[in-house]
């Protein structure tokens, strides 16, 4: 700063204390006003790169459930992420109830995880809780699991007829998307 | 101090850790903190920091629009529209982009404006000049490809046209148009190609400002009165007093810019433009963006085709051999009683190629666009050169602070602090 000469002395050599907590406060204005202004501009920036429009309209989708056959599953899209439609067996649904909570890695029972008189309708996100892998298990044919749930290939986590995780190393229990029954035979999710 | 470390003046350890091993932080308080410029600036020193500000923008708006955008012939339109109404705030940043082409001219016209009065492209300044002369093709040329992006009707004769100012070049010319374009009519690959060039030209434009500014920091800046920098009586830091007044004038700059975006946001384009591109129409006006107009008027003002071209490629390489067409040894108009009238004539005369450009060439028109490419010609070929000759300059000062201190109510004498800013605006 040796080229501010005089005038860099004059402003602290002339003036009090007080004068510099003013001039503080003039600094700490301006940078405050730009902080707040480069934010202003930041932000739609950044949120433009969040969910547009039309993808937030495809956010729902529907499903006819009569031809899914009892004891085997279809899986569906929503929002690009495969969701899991499965007929249970009146013994599937027993298994899934009469587990004890304290078995559980996240423990929560069947009937929080479906829609009430409809028992045998289980509806889950396919993905893993993992790392995001889609168990195996829809048809009867895949492999299922020792809780014959579903199974999945990645790292070996197994899920009950719940969607519950019951062996790691997926932390997380199938998450259930929002959806609703229209009529006995049709839902629509999201 | 080990061999091979930056001897580095900071205090804070963590700061200085970095700055003994790559000094920027020293650099930066070097060149933009306590640089010394000349203390008399006027308003018209802003704009070198308003086009860099500008581009600074415009590619971080363009970085998000290309996240959305699909440089595709069937869907580069559909993808516009998807920006305008899906994308949150799609609009506002399209806008800003869109808006920012324009401001980005009109502050580079005036900041080139200012080194035409002041005569900023003198010695030893030359080569600076030059570098602003290609920082301006380069913008020309990425603002161009940017219009043809949206593919709306505008978009696609634009393209069509400028492409084909280079079948005028003999022999070869159809060659290299089909080279450029990629097929035989503009068409996906040109769209493909265009946005490719289109992302990358704006860091090219970087690359040659960061040598601009390179160039100015050994020269130093110019001044209102054109004469060189004596001694540290006569330069301000850069900051705080230069920071400050950028930052006074790109506040007046973001809200214009800010009322273009929010109250009038297509004044400056064509509606033609909300139409799809159609290769087998032509609008009825092709008329390029009013950046433009007075460099198309140059081009339609002459009957032969090669000729147009180049003259009109001509009205820009003027710029290049300008230091050497003026033979004035004063830089400043201030102390040109005749050349200060010539450069605002100037001015006046590319506003009139501009109406010109605007409108269908035909009657009135045609002998107005004429004479104005004329005047344009003679002025840096002809009136540049001789009026540097003939005229008698007024006497300089003999120190950029000398004005100041003699105005100075304590008549000579250690300059009075507080009285430090007010002639620094008047000289």
């Amino acid at each position: 700063m040796a080229d501010t000469l005089a005038m860099g002395d004059h402003g602290s050599a002339g003036h009090g204390p007080k004068d510099k907590s003013k001039r503080d406060f003039l600094v700490m204005l301006p940078v405050a006003g730009a902080v707040i202004g480069a934010g202003a501009i930041a932000w739609p920036l950044i949120d433009s790169m969040n969910p547009s429009g039309d993808v937030l309209a495809l956010a729902s989708t529907e499903v006819d459930l009569t031809p899914i056959a009892e004891g085997s599953g279809i899986t569906v899209v929503w929002r690009g992420k495969p969701i899991f439609v499965r007929y249970r067996t009146p013994k599937e649904i027993k298994e899934a109830e009469d587990v004890k909570l304290s078995q559980l890695i996240e423990p929560q029972p069947d009937s929080a995880r479906v829609k009430p008189g409809h028992a045998q309708w289980i509806v889950l996100i396919g993905i893993c809780t993992h790392l995001g892998c889609i168990p195996l298990g829809n048809k009867p044919t895949d492999p299922r699991g020792e809780w014959g749930g579903w199974y999945c290939p990645c790292h070996g986590s197994q899920y009950d007829t719940s969607g519950r995780v019951r062996h790691g190393p997926a932390p997380l229990n199938l998450w259930i998307p929002p959806y609703q029954f229209l009529n006995n035979s049709r839902i629509k999710i999201g | 101090m080990a061999a091979g470390l930056f001897k580095s003046e900071l205090k804070n350890p963590v700061l200085r850790w970095v700055d003994t091993r790559l000094p920027v932080i020293t650099l930066m308080q070097k060149e933009y903190g306590t640089f010394p410029t000349p203390r008399n600036f006027n308003y018209f020193w802003n704009f070198g920091a308003l086009a860099t500000v500008t581009l600074l923008i415009m590619i971080a708006t363009g970085v998000f629009l290309a996240m959305h955008y699909t440089p595709n012939s069937t869907m580069a339109f559909a993808s516009v529209q998807h920006i305008m109404r899906d994308v949150n705030y799609g609009w506002l940043i399209r806008y800003v982009h869109m808006n920012g082409a324009s401001m980005f001219f009109i502050v580079v016209y005036i900041h080139i404006y200012r080194g035409l009065y002041y005569g900023s492209y003198k010695f030893p300044r030359e080569l600076l000049w030059m570098l602003g002369v290609v920082i301006l093709l380069l913008m020309m040329a990425t603002a161009f490809m940017g219009y043809v992006l949206p593919w709306g009707q505008m978009s696609f004769w634009g393209a069509t046209v400028i492409t084909n100012l280079f079948s005028a070049i003999p022999v070869v010319g159809t060659t290299i148009v089909q080279w450029l374009w990629g097929g035989f009519s503009v068409g996906n690959p040109t769209l493909n190609r265009f946005f490719s060039l289109h992302y990358l030209l704006p860091f090219v434009i970087v690359g040659v400002v960061f040598l601009h500014v390179v160039a100015l920091h050994i020269t130093g800046s110019n001044n209102p009165l054109g004469i060189d920098v004596k001694g540290p009586q006569d330069t301000l830091p850069f900051h705080p007093y230069y920071t400050v007044k950028d930052s006074v004038g790109l506040c007046v700059f973001l809200a214009i810019w800010a009322a273009f975006v929010f109250f009038m946001p297509n004044l400056l384009g064509d509606v033609i433009n909300n139409i799809p591109a159609n290769p087998l129409h032509t609008p009825a006006d092709v008329v390029p963006e009013w950046y433009f107009l007075p460099f198309y008027a140059i081009l339609r003002s002459v009957p032969n085709k090669f000729m147009g071209v180049m003259l009109m490629f001509a009205s820009i390489g003027v710029l290049f051999v300008l230091p050497w067409l003026d033979t004035s040894p004063v830089r400043s108009c201030r102390f040109r009683p005749i050349y200060r009238i010539l450069v605002p004539l100037l001015v006046v005369d590319v506003f009139v190629l501009g109406y010109v450009g605007a409108h269908h060439p035909q009657g009135f028109i045609i002998l107005l666009g004429r004479v104005a490419t004329a005047w344009y010609f003679l002025h840096f070929l002809v009136f540049t050169p001789l009026v540097g000759l003939f005229e008698t300059p007024l006497p300089l000062p003999e120190s950029i602070a000398a004005p100041v201190v003699r105005k100075s109510p304590s008549g000579g004498g250690p300059i009075p602090g507080g009285a430090v800013a007010k002639p620094m605006e008047n000289a």
